[in-house]
């Protein structure tokens, strides 16, 4: 299959590859995918003032599911949180010049950034209701919903 | 020597032509580049001497005791169509049913599926964890409608070889057929269709590091002598099996590496046998979580099929792009769908994910080898750093414990 320039850049050097730490109230993480389907995506965002000033991913999958986290954590750092929400599949897809069968991989960069964010947000909110309602978060990890 | 890259180590795919097979093809496109089935003159009757020469080499091959045995063809996907359409065709008085294996060819399941929907009942036997038939699971299929049963010689994914001999001994005992798509296994592994009782027979010169586009079909003359409908009409080439005009060259060149198989290839299976195991330990030894698919027992001496756990196959493709090979992986293929030859086998998709195929060949140099083991061993580590699950596995969380959200 042949990949543009731009994918396999990202692949050969992915950006902002490892990991955030998971219990830290500022961290948001997605992990979205299955072993069984070939790729599973964990992305993490660190955001301090409404600001996403880091992010992070690590991912089992193809060339294309790496190339799309990698361009994903690019373009989350220095958005607000709102405006990352606004990140589409399709504009990972149209970026990397995905062919029509890893359209999926641009798919799950899209739910990898909702499902972090989503964390995030639910963190915050727990964070703010702890003093009344302490709340032990699940040892297991899990998937995104 | 200098190593030239990509280095091809998918041998399973298709081989090279060796250098000597191309020689020999040469004159036949040129100067003696006569029909074989022009009677009236020197450039047919060369053409012709040609041919019957071909056949004594590759029946003698393949152990067949009559030249005439051999039916060339196109290569093995048209020998697999002829073998089990033409048998269903003629006999479909006596019966209606094929008896085969879930982890054959496609030239052989999609036959079988058309045969199907022609009315014809085929039996797909499963097979265990290391890819292998029960004989006796052949036995139990077989009815008093049954015609034929089909296994392979040697699986192109896995590299598992099948127990033949003793399915020939039950097939000639309850009197049915047995046809053998032999293409993985000629001149790697033991083969004679006299001793196995093979009736039918496909074999293809690209695999054997011939020509692409030619192959045979071995079709038994004598107990029994197996009649079959022809699938083409024409001149009535071959034997009235298989019409069209001969590929003289590829002809030439099949029987040229049929040649050097009878002569080389012991010493060179004992050769590929050391190569595999040179990358096989060396890859176990320095990596974890490697996982080899298929017996290491009955397996091609030059077939490796492992999984790198947590690292999936097309990445680790693109990783290694400077050694041509081939993965298990769904990504790899147009239908999204991983091997189903691993699934068979019982190899969980996420395995069959991350499985990659070494096919070793008569070229490949342990020079090769120690460059791809070093440089999958280098990626693999890469990826599995970038790996989530390889992650969590480190963690010492089990991966089946946790909900993924299957898309």
């Amino acid at each position: 299959m042949a990949y543009s320039e731009k994918l396999i850049e990202h692949y050969e050097n992915p950006k902002n590859v490892g990991a955030l730490d998971k219990e830290d109230p500022e961290v948001g993480t997605g992990l979205v995918g299955a072993p069984a389907c070939g790729d599973v995506m964990r992305l993490q965002i660190k955001v301090k003032d409404g600001i996403i000033e880091d992010a992070k991913f690590k991912t089992f999958g193809c060339g294309s599911a790496i190339a799309s986290s990698s361009l994903a954590t690019e373009w989350l750092k220095g958005k607000t949180v709102d405006e990352a929400e606004t990140i589409k599949n399709s504009m990972i897809a149209e970026e990397l010049n995905l062919p029509p069968v890893k359209i999926h991989c641009s798919v799950l960069a899209e739910d990898a950034i909702k499902s972090a964010i989503a964390d995030f947000r639910s963190k915050q909110s727990a964070r703010r209701t702890l003093a009344s309602e302490p709340e032990a978060q699940g040892a297991t990890p899990r998937a995104a919903e | 020597m200098a190593i030239q890259f990509p280095i091809y180590m998918d041998n399973h795919a298709t081989t090279p032509v060796d250098p000597r097979v191309l020689e020999a093809m040469l004159p036949y496109f040129t100067g003696k580049f006569g029909n074989a089935a022009s009677r009236s003159h020197a450039y047919g009757w060369t053409a012709e001497e040609a041919v019957s020469k071909a056949r004594e080499t590759i029946a003698k091959l393949i152990g067949a005791s009559n030249p005439k045995e051999i039916v060339f063809t196109s290569g093995a996907t048209e020998s697999d169509n002829l073998a089990l359409k033409g048998v269903a065709e003629f006999y479909k008085e006596k019966g209606n049913h094929i008896i085969t294996t879930v982890v054959e060819h496609k030239a052989i399941l999609d036959t079988c599926k058309r045969l199907e929907k022609q009315g014809y009942e085929v039996t797909y036997l499963n097979v265990d964890k290391e890819g292998l038939v029960d004989p006796d699971d052949v036995r139990k299929a077989i009815t008093d409608r049954t015609l034929l049963v089909s296994v392979m010689l040697a699986n192109n994914e896995v590299g598992s070889v099948q127990p033949i001999g003793e399915i020939g001994k039950i097939t000639r005992e309850k009197g049915v057929l047995l046809h053998s798509d032999a293409v993985q296994g000629i001149g790697k592994v033991p083969f004679d269709v006299e001793k196995m009782n093979v009736d039918l027979a496909s074999v293809t010169a690209h695999k054997m590091y011939g020509p692409k586009g030619v192959g045979c079909l071995y079709v038994r003359r004598s107990k029994p002598r197996v009649r079959l409908t022809a699938q083409m009409d024409g001149g009535g080439h071959e034997f009235g099996m298989r019409s069209g005009t001969l590929n003289v060259p590829g002809i030439v060149g099949f029987a040229k590496a049929a040649e050097i198989m009878l002569q080389e290839s012991e010493a060179e299976s004992k050769k590929l046998f050391a190569l595999r195991e040179r990358l096989r330990t060396r890859l176990m030894k320095e990596l974890d979580e490697v996982k080899v698919n298929g017996s290491m027992d009955n397996r091609l001496p030059g077939n490796l099929n492992v999984s790198f756990s947590f690292v999936e196959g097309e990445a680790l493709m693109m990783a290694i792009k400077d050694v041509a090979v081939s993965s298990g992986s769904a990504c790899t293929s147009a239908s999204l769908e991983p091997s189903y030859v691993l699934h068979a086998m019982g190899v969980g998709d996420d395995l069959a994910h991350s499985s990659i195929r070494f096919g070793i060949g008569r070229f490949n140099t342990e020079e090769e080898i120690d460059y791809v083991a070093d440089l999958v061993i280098g990626k693999v580590k890469k990826l599995r750093d970038m790996s989530p699950l390889y992650e969590m596995f480190k963690e010492g969380i089990d991966l089946n414990s946790v909900q993924w959200a299957a898309h």
